[in-house]
């Protein structure tokens, strides 16, 4: 049924639809509506034979909920920027031990200094724990993602995140197609888990293994994500399929057809992409955009195929390695080796700063026009100046004391996040 | 594809006010967006929302600079936020006040507008008076709806029925009304002038 | 079964019974049909007070529950001494996840059985002393603030040992540890306020807590057994001394367990609903004194440079156990 919903609660009806048997919630913005929305569906009845525990840290949540999924029913749970770096550590256990938990992350930068708007720096430093990160670039998607995040997860035994971006999606009310539960049903089989605490048959989960096998161990855990590269299509055509929508999937090729330019991204800024691309089209540039849907793991092939006729691409990004450079343009160059194009990376809307129309088309025509240095990391409307000043003024004084205040101060501003 | 721009301080319902325009516009079969700019959620602080209408499905997520539409539900915001910041020539303008616009030290602003999109409303006393609360919300979007004709008046007291059952809904619906009769005497008088 | 000490009077001692008494007042190491939860041939040290205390808490926890239980282990000795795979001396499903997350995990297991209909099936969560009362802290009040349907089970060793004997928020004060070494003018652990969990789980007010030692298994069998017997968050802290890292003879596991009892170092007691409700009454007051010098750790305090200023601590401490809890025997209180 088609509703004007926003994305928390249409997210929250979509995990509702998916049944899971243990909901771990500890609330951080901009997550937070989706936990209370389920803790309500839970309290009403609508979420039937499900345990919501009200846990004291994220780490604890996804610490219930590899202890649910070990006990074989399916668990959920849903973050955010400090939260899923304090699960760090569980994030990496629950993969280790291969329980197919599922969870939202509403992306939100990291601190310090702390931010409570959106960029991708959380998932992104999560991005090697062997969890399938699927990026969402609407709330529609984000409901479809979902749905096919628990199919994913439930027949590798593998956990997987869908991202969406805090606040710009989390809190937009957007229209949204959901499913009936006959549907979800018909889609999501019941859980048989491929290990279980049962004391039928006793297992030992979870025990210490040595330099004999570690290694082919953890090949085996690369090898299921590789698999993985080739069950969502699978997945995302059944979709297709039974509700009638292309979700999910690899990548998403857009008007890509004859494109020397090229725009890859991952997340909400794609729409807005999208837009700008069919502006530049209209103008007569041969530009196209590349939307990641899934990030981990990494689909190499299908962005090689992509990019191939590609003379420029131009990586947007909303996180970067500092000191390194972009995270998702190094994995572009990786899968682009040897191919004569060009990568350029972008580092765009940190902390919340919006990726508007306007800063994308100077971007992209300076691109065009081979106006951007490739070998240097880009910063979309970064003041160059304000920095420079503040490098100034820190040189002078014995203790010049934090920056970041120094630097509001000297646009004189409050970091409030209104708009301005 | 219009958009809207809705100023308010937190606690005021500038989030509800641009969820529930989106909503009177889907159900009219329109394809819209809200979305507010958020803080930590403070009461009082100057709060942000925006709310796009189009015919086509809207990709885009960036925040609306340059509205076609802006509300501000709390003049004390004129002298803090640059609030008409990108709002186009053509551009509406629904202010809540009981002063006139020149009393608010609008006048210059306001003569760079198109006369007919541009209109005062006391919104807060509407409110007082329907709903026995100073929440102008309601009758904001009862004034946008007679300043702008983007969504019907009927769609607006739905959204605001559905999203608000029993008296307080039916109280901000009338709240709507009455400013939306409020919106089209004023106009009305202007032509006549 | 109601509890019944026995005394076994050739030795004075109490211990775990033996195969003359009544089946019914037979302890479940007496059984043959025990369920060697924690079976033989892993790899703990000779004289391991937690490999003791886990087998018989396990035993006893299994024959409450019918053999329908599952256990949820921390990082620690017990987890690396049982279990390098494809070995395991598990004979009871169980899953090890993090040090810091045992009571959490825990309580996902209670809840995805409940949410499945089975809580036949209980939980017992273990861990020691660092999974507990450091690391694991956190976790552990979140499950008990819950009530979550889980014992959990405390082997403390007062140390990390795992690790090469590093100190813990439960190592006592004066110890050496290899980061509280006997270098400076402050040799061995610093004395603090402590950190007595037991008592920090009585103030969850939770069903019930209770303490034991490896000296008085009955004891700890019985209070297994009664934790069983609750729904919701139970606390059981066992005092179990480590060879290893307190430098005694592998020997002296079982008299080192009870010296801590008899000198009060170690009050023993159990707590209902935040209530103390049993304390286990000391049998001959000893001083500290006895208790620490078969221990290297404590061997700064009676060398060539003795501190019988640390020593008169110790025992104050331990004087402050007897009077808080009651603990000296009938008739000398």
């Amino acid at each position: 049924m088609r509703s004007q919903v926003e994305g928390s609660q249409a997210v929250a009806r979509a995990v509702t639809l998916c049944r899971p048997q243990v909901v771990a919630a500890y609330p951080i913005s901009p997550q937070t509506h989706i936990v209370e929305s389920l803790s309500d569906r839970v309290r009403t009845g609508e979420l039937a034979d499900c345990e919501y525990l009200l846990v004291e840290s994220e780490f604890g949540a996804m610490s219930a909920c590899i202890g649910a999924s070990a006990a074989g029913v399916r668990s959920y749970t849903a973050t955010s920027s400090q939260g899923l770096l304090f699960m760090a550590e569980a994030l990496f256990n629950a993969s280790g031990l291969g329980l197919p938990v599922v969870m939202t992350v509403a992306n939100r930068a990291i601190g310090a200094p702390i931010n409570i708007w959106n960029d991708h720096s959380d998932t992104m430093a999560m991005r090697d724990c062997g969890w399938v990160q699927l990026f969402a670039e609407s709330n529609q998607r984000a409901v479809d993602l979902h749905l096919q995040a628990f199919r994913l997860a439930e027949s590798l035994s593998v956990p997987v995140m869908v991202c969406m971006d805090g606040f710009v999606l989390t809190h937009a009310v957007e229209e949204v197609d959901l499913p009936t539960q006959d549907e979800v049903d018909a889609f999501l089989p019941r859980f048989l888990p491929q290990q279980q605490l049962d004391p039928e048959e006793p297992v030992t989960i979870g025990a210490m293994v040595g330099p004999e096998a570690f290694t082919e161990v953890k090949y085996l855990m690369h090898a299921k994500q590789l698999a993985a590269l080739d069950e969502i299509p699978v997945i995302a055509a059944e979709f297709r399929s039974r509700f009638g929508r292309d979700s999910g999937g690899l990548v998403r090729p857009y008007r890509l057809e004859d494109a020397e330019t090229v725009v890859v991204a991952l997340g909400s800024v794609l729409g807005t992409i999208e837009d700008v691309v069919d502006e530049m089209r209209e103008l007569g540039v041969a530009i196209g955009a590349l939307g990641i849907t899934c990030f981990r793991p990494w689909p190499a092939a299908e962005v090689r195929d992509a990019l191939h006729r590609a003379a420029r691409v131009v990586v947007v990004e909303r996180a970067f390695a500092v000191g390194a450079g972009g995270i998702v343009g190094q994995n572009v160059r990786d899968a682009t080796r040897g191919l004569p194009l060009v990568v350029h990376d972008v580092v765009a809307g940190l902390g919340g700063r919006a990726v508007t129309r306007a800063s994308l088309h100077r971007l992209l025509e300076d691109v065009v026009a081979d106006r951007l240095d490739p070998a240097r990391l880009h910063f979309l409307d970064l003041d160059i100046a304000l920095v420079e000043r503040e490098l100034t003024r820190a040189r002078g004084g014995r203790r010049p004391g934090p920056h970041a205040e120094s630097m509001l101060r000297e646009i004189g501003t409050v970091a409030s996040g209104a708009y301005d | 594809m219009f958009a809207v721009r809705i100023h308010g301080r937190g606690g005021q319902g500038a989030v509800t006010a641009a969820e529930l325009l989106s909503v009177a516009a889907f159900d009219e079969g329109l394809h819209a967006q809200a979305f507010p700019t958020f803080g930590s959620e403070r009461t009082g602080a100057p709060v942000v929302s925006f709310c796009r209408i189009d015919t086509r499905p809207i990709r885009s997520h960036e925040p609306v600079a340059e509205p076609d539409a802006l509300v501000v539900q709390d003049p004390t915001l004129l002298h803090q936020v640059d609030v008409f910041a990108g709002l186009k020539p053509d551009g509406f303008l629904v202010v809540n006040t009981s002063a006139t616009l020149d009393q608010l030290g609008l006048a210059e602003l306001v003569e760079t507008l198109t006369p007919e999109h541009v209109v005062a409303v006391p919104a807060t006393d509407i409110a007082r008076e329907h709903l026995g609360r100073p929440l102008p919300n309601a009758p904001l979007l009862g004034a946008l709806a007679a300043l702008t004709g983007q969504v019907s008046l009927s769609s607006v007291t739905d959204a605001i029925r559905d999203r608000f059952p029993g008296q307080v809904g039916e109280g901000n619906a009338h709240a709507a009304e009455a400013a939306y009769e409020h919106v089209l005497t004023t106009m009305r008088r202007l032509t006549d002038a | 079964m109601t509890f019944q000490e026995i005394k076994l009077y050739q030795t004075g001692t109490f211990v775990v019974g033996n195969r003359l008494l009544d089946p019914q007042q037979r302890s479940v190491q007496a059984r043959t049909g025990r369920s060697n939860s924690l079976t033989s041939g892993h790899r703990a040290c000779q004289g391991c007070g937690e490999a003791l205390g886990a087998r018989y808490v396990l035993d006893a926890a299994m024959r409450a529950t019918d053999g329908r239980l599952v256990a949820v282990n921390s990082t620690g000795c017990l987890e690396v001494f049982s279990t390098p795979y494809p070995e395991s001396s598990w004979q009871l499903p169980w899953l090890h996840s993090l040090f810091g997350n045992g009571p959490a995990v825990a309580s996902g297991v209670a809840a995805a059985l409940r949410a499945s209909g089975r809580d036949d099936i209980r939980v017992i969560g273990q861990a020691g002393d660092g999974g507990t009362v450091d690391i694991g802290f956190g976790t552990l009040s979140g499950m008990f603030e819950r009530n979550d349907d889980v014992l959990f089970v405390c082997y403390d060793n007062e140390g990390y040992m795992n690790t090469g004997v590093q100190r813990s928020g439960a190592t006592p004060p004066g110890a050496a540890t290899n980061t509280t070494k006997v270098l400076g003018h402050h040799p061995g652990n610093a004395f603090g306020q402590g950190k007595s969990v037991p008592l920090i789980a009585m103030a969850h007010e939770i069903p019930y807590v209770a303490t034991a030692t490896v000296a008085e298994l009955r004891d700890l069998e019985h209070k297994v057994e009664k934790a069983m017997t609750f729904r919701g968050a139970r606390y059981l802290h066992v005092f179990v001394p480590c060879p290893l890292g307190w430098g005694a003879a592998s020997a002296d596991t079982i008299k080192l367990a009870r010296l801590a009892k008899e000198t009060g170092i170690f009050p023993v007691f159990e707590a209902e609903g935040g209530q103390v409700t049993e304390v286990s009454r000391i049998r001959r007051q000893v001083p500290v004194e006895d208790y620490l010098r078969p221990q290297r750790r404590y061997a700064h305090l009676f060398g060539d440079n003795p501190r019988p200023d640390v020593v008169a601590r110790i025992q104050a401490g331990a004087d402050r156990n007897i009077a808080r809890f009651g603990l000296l025997p009938e008739g000398d209180a």
